[in-house]
C-alpha cells in the first residue's frame, strides 16, 4: 500500500523523451482504457477511503492507479483541480472553509449544498453524495486531566486554558477553522502551543508532554489512549462530511466510474469508521484488507480482494524491516534514481553556468543571488507550486529536487574558478595560455575538490529532501516516512528514514572519495610559503 | 633617443584606470641584448609598463612596438609565448610538478623536445634536474621557486625577457644568490630584459640602464653609473639618498 507503480520508465531516455508536460493526465482518445488515479491525503482515513474507491473500481471492471498519501489539503485538491488526480475523500468543511474560505454554518446539508454548487463553477469539481459520516475535529485530553479540572466541553477547556500546554498538528494551528477560530469562538489560551506530528501527538499527550491535543473524531488512537473528547458546546466546528471529491475530467470521461463510485454514498457511519481507523492505525492491519473487508461487509463486492497481503509483521524493527526489505530495496532504488537524475540535471547546467559567470563577474552575483532565492522557498510549498504546471508524480519531483540542487553547484563552481590560485592563472596568462587553456589547465583543475564539494552538498541536501517528493506521490523512501507518520507508525517511518539517513551518508562518502580523487596531488589550493 | 636596433620600444604610451591616470605618455627604447630597470614606488606605473610590452595591458593611446612591429598587430597570445615572463610570486602552476612547469611555453608551442628544453632551462638556473623536477612547488623553498619561475621564463629560449619583482619577495641572501645568477644568465644568453623592481641596488646591479618612474612619467633615463653619478632632477636624488639610507 505505500508505494505507488512507477509511472514512467527507468531508463532517463524514455524520461526525457516524455518531456515535462506530458505527464499530467490528459483527455485520452479512449477515456475507458486509462486508469484512474485514485489518491488520499496523509492520514490513516484518508488511506482506508482512498483502498476502497480503488478496491470498488476494479471490481467494476476498471483500471486504477493509486496515489496514496499526497501532500495535506492544498497538494491533493491542487492536484485534482489541475487532472493530475482523478478522485480522492475530503471533507465538506474542509472544502469550505480551507479551500473555498468561507464562514461556517452548522447544517450539514447546507454546507454540501453550498461546496458542491461552489466548486462545481469555480472549479469544474465534484462532491458526490457524502458517504455517511462526520469526522469532525476533536479536542482530546488525558482522562485524568478531564476528571482533575472537570472539563466535558470546550467552554470547559476555555476555563482551564491558560493552565494547559497544547500540542497540535501545524496544520490546525494555522487553519481558520482550527486554532484561530477556535480561540476566537470560545476565548480559548493555553500556557504554550507546540506544533505536533499526527505521529507523535497521542505519545505526547499519553506521556504527559502536552495536556491537549487535536484529533478527528473517528481516529481509532483515541479509544487507544483512553481520551476525553471535548464537546464542541458552541458548534464552532462546521460539519465534515466524508465524501468523494471527483475531478471534472473523470466526470466528463468516465461517468460510469463516477457512477461505481456513488455506490459508496451513504454506506458508511461514524462506528463503523472508527472500527475501519482502530483495524488500521491500533491494530496495524495492512490497509488493503481493511478496506476489502468493509466494502464486503458493504455487499459491495463479492471476494476478497486481489490485493490482500498478509498482515503488517508485528513485534520489532529488526524482523519488520527484514519484512519489508523488497520493498525498501525498491523504494531504495527509486530515491537514488530522483537524487541522481536531478543532480546530473544539475550539474549539467550549473557547472557550466558557474563557469561562464566567471567570465562576467559582474552578472554574476545577482544570477547567483537569484538563484539561492531559490532555496528559501519551503520544499513543500516549492512542490505544492509545481502542482498547476507539471501535475504530481516524479516529474514535478525531479524538477523540485533540480532547483534545490543549483545553488551549491553554482556557488561553489563560481567561487572555486574564481578564487583559484589567482598567481597561477595570472603567469599562465602572461606566458601565453589562452583563456580556454588557462580554464582547463589551471582553473577548473584547482577548483575541482571545491566544485566537488559542492555537488556533494547538493547530493546529501536532495537524499533528504527527495523524502518528501513521497507526498507529491514520487515515491521514494519518504513513502514509509509519510504512510508512518500519518499512521503513527514509527517502525513503518524509521523503514524509510533509517535507509534514507544509510543513503545519505553512503552518498557523502562516495563524493568524498571522488572529490579526493580531483584533488590535486600537492595537497592544498594555496602552497605553503617557504622563504628560504 | 629612438634607437634603431630597439628591440622593445614604447612611444608616448598612455593607459588610465578609471580616473587614476597609469601611463602618460611615455616613450622607452631597450636596445637588443641590454638590460633596462624599470625602479619607482608603488603605483608609479612601472608594472602597468612592463604589461604593455607582452600585452597584459593595451594602452589607450601611443605604441608598443616589439622588433620593430607594433604590437597592436600581433596576436596577443602568440607574442606572450615568445616572451618570457618572471611574476613576483613565482606563479607557478601548484597542480603542476616542476619539469611540467618549466615545460609549459615549449608545450604550448607545441614543441616536441619540450621535456628536454625544460630540463636543460633548469640546468641553467643552477637546479638539479634528477633531484627536483619532480617535485610539486610546494616542496621547494622560496628561492628554489623562483629559480624555478626563472628557467620556465628561459626554457622557450625567447630573445626577450619581461621581469616584474622577480626577487623581491626573497630574503637578503637568496635574493643575492639569484641576482648573480641571472647576470650571468645575462652574460652567457645575450637576452633582452626589462625588469621592474623597486629596489635601486638590484636596479645597479642587474641593469645596464635605469628608468625611474614617477606617477606615470619617466624622471630620468641614464645609464647605472651615470644615475648614481648625476641625479636629474630632485625626487631621483631622494630616490637615491634612501636606498643608501637602508644600506
Amino acid at each position: 500500500m505505500i508505494a505507488p507503480p512507477f509511472p514512467g520508465s527507468r531508463s532517463w531516455g524514455v524520461l526525457l523523451a516524455l518531456g515535462l508536460g506530458s505527464h499530467s493526465v490528459v483527455p485520452a482518445q479512449n477515456a475507458e482504457q486509462r486508469p484512474i488515479v485514485v489518491a488520499s491525503k496523509p492520514f490513516g482515513e484518508s488511506y482506508i477511503l482512498c483502498e476502497m474507491f480503488a478496491q470498488l473500481l476494479e471490481a467494476r471492471g476498471f483500471s486504477v492507479d493509486r496515489r496514496p498519501g499526497l501532500g495535506a489539503t492544498e497538494i491533493a485538491f491542487g492536484a485534482l483541480r489541475t487532472g493530475a488526480i482523478d478522485v480522492y475523500p475530503e471533507y465538506t468543511g474542509t472544502g469550505l472553509l480551507a479551500i473555498l474560505h468561507q464562514r461556517p454554518s452548522a447544517d450539514p446539508g447546507e454546507v454540501y449544498r453550498k461546496v458542491s454548487r461552489e466548486f462545481r463553477e469555480r472549479y469544474g469539481v465534484r462532491w458526490l453524495p457524502p458517504l455517511g459520516f462526520q469526522n469532525t475535529y476533536a479536542i482530546a485530553v488525558r482522562r485524568e486531566t478531564a476528571q482533575r479540572l472537570k472539563l466535558s466541553t470546550l467552554s470547559d477547556l476555555a476555563r482551564a486554558g491558560p493552565t494547559l500546554r497544547a500540542g497540535l498538528t501545524p496544520d490546525f494551528i494555522g487553519r481558520p477553522d482550527g486554532l484561530p477560530g477556535l480561540a476566537g469562538a470560545y476565548g480559548l489560551r493555553f500556557a504554550s502551543v507546540r506544533a505536533l506530528l499526527p505521529a507523535i501527538k497521542y505519545q505526547a499527550l499519553a506521556a504527559g508532554e502536552v495536556d491537549v491535543i487535536d484529533g478527528y473524531s473517528t481516529d481509532g488512537l483515541i479509544a487507544r489512549y483512553d481520551l476525553v473528547v471535548l464537546r464542541d458546546d458552541r458548534g464552532f466546528f462546521p460539519p465534515y462530511e466524508a465524501a468523494a471529491l471527483v475531478s471534472s475530467l473523470m466526470s466528463q470521461q468516465l461517468p460510469a466510474a463516477v457512477a461505481a463510485l456513488s455506490e459508496l454514498s451513504g454506506q458508511l457511519n461514524e462506528t463503523g469508521m472508527r472500527q475501519l481507523n482502530r483495524r488500521l492505525e491500533v491494530e496495524r492491519e495492512p490497509v488493503a484488507r481493511v478496506a476489502a473487508d468493509a466494502l464486503r461487509d458493504l455487499g459491495l463486492v463479492g471476494q476478497a480482494s486481489r490485493r490482500e497481503t498478509g498482515g503488517r509483521a508485528q513485534g520489532g524493527l529488526g524482523p519488520y524491516l527484514w519484512e519489508q526489505r523488497l520493498t525498501i530495496a525498491r523504494l531504495t532504488g527509486r530515491h537514488l534514481f530522483l537524487v541522481a537524475v536531478s543532480l546530473a540535471a544539475a550539474v549539467a547546467l550549473a557547472l557550466p553556468l558557474g563557469l561562464a559567470l566567471e567570465r562576467h563577474p559582474r552578472s554574476a552575483e545577482s544570477v547567483i543571488r537569484a538563484v539561492g532565492l531559490l532555496q528559501t522557498i519551503p520544499s513543500i510549498a516549492l512542490l505544492a507550486l509545481m502542482i498547476p504546471l507539471l501535475g504530481i508524480g516524479v516529474i514535478p519531483a525531479l524538477v523540485a529536487l533540480f532547483l534545490y540542487s543549483l545553488f551549491p553547484i553554482l556557488r561553489n563552481t563560481y567561487t572555486g574558478v574564481r578564487e583559484a590560485a589567482r598567481e597561477a592563472v595570472g603567469a599562465a596568462t602572461a606566458l601565453g595560455m589562452t583563456p580556454g587553456q588557462v580554464l582547463r589547465y589551471v582553473r577548473l583543475p584547482l577548483a575541482a575538490p571545491i566544485i566537488m564539494a559542492g555537488i556533494r552538498t547538493a547530493a546529501v541536501i536532495n537524499v533528504g529532501t527527495a523524502t518528501l517528493a513521497a507526498f507529491i506521490g514520487a515515491g521514494g523512501l519518504g513513502d514509509p516516512i509519510a504512510s508512518g507518520l500519518a499512521l503513527s507508525d514509527t517502525r513503518m517511518i524509521l523503514s524509510g528514514a533509517l535507509p534514507a539517513a544509510l543513503l545519505a551518508l553512503a552518498v557523502d562518502g562516495l563524493l568524498g572519495v571522488c572529490e579526493a580523487m580531483v584533488r590535486p596531488a600537492f595537497g592544498g589550493l594555496t602552497p605553503p610559503r617557504r622563504s628560504g | 633617443m629612438a634607437h634603431a636596433s630597439a628591440v622593445l620600444r614604447a612611444e608616448q604610451v598612455s593607459k588610465r584606470f578609471g580616473t587614476v591616470k597609469a601611463l602618460d605618455g611615455i616613450s622607452l627604447d631597450v636596445a637588443a641584448g641590454e638590460c633596462v630597470a624599470l625602479i619607482g614606488e608603488s603605483g608609479s606605473g612601472k608594472s602597468t609598463l612592463l604589461r604593455c610590452f607582452n600585452r597584459l595591458t593595451d594602452p589607450d593611446s601611443g605604441r608598443v612596438l616589439i622588433d620593430g612591429v607594433d604590437a597592436a598587430g600581433l596576436d596577443p597570445i602568440a607574442l606572450r609565448r615568445r616572451i618570457g615572463y618572471v611574476p613576483q610570486e613565482g606563479g607557478l602552476l601548484p597542480h603542476w610538478r616542476v619539469r611540467r612547469n618549466v615545460a609549459l611555453v615549449p608545450w604550448l608551442q607545441s614543441q616536441p623536445d619540450a621535456t628536454v628544453r625544460a630540463d636543460r632551462a633548469l640546468g641553467l638556473v643552477g637546479l638539479d634536474t634528477a633531484v627536483l623536477g619532480d617535485r610539486w612547488p610546494a616542496e621547494l623553498s622560496g628561492g628554489q621557486r623562483q629559480r624555478v619561475a626563472v628557467a620556465r621564463a628561459l626554457a622557450a629560449e625567447p630573445r626577450v625577457i619581461l621581469l616584474d619583482e622577480p626577487f623581491g619577495a626573497l630574503d637578503a641572501i637568496t635574493r643575492a644568490d639569484l641576482q648573480n645568477t641571472f647576470r650571468r644568465l645575462r652574460g652567457t644568453l645575450g637576452i633582452t630584459a626589462l625588469l621592474v623592481t623597486h629596489d635601486v641596488q638590484e636596479a645597479v646591479l642587474l641593469a645596464d640602464r635605469i628608468a625611474v618612474v614617477r606617477d606615470g612619467r619617466l624622471e630620468q633615463v641614464a645609464p647605472s653609473s651615470e644615475l648614481l653619478r648625476s641625479p636629474a632632477t630632485e625626487y631621483v636624488r631622494e630616490l637615491l639618498r634612501r636606498a643608501r639610507a637602508i644600506e
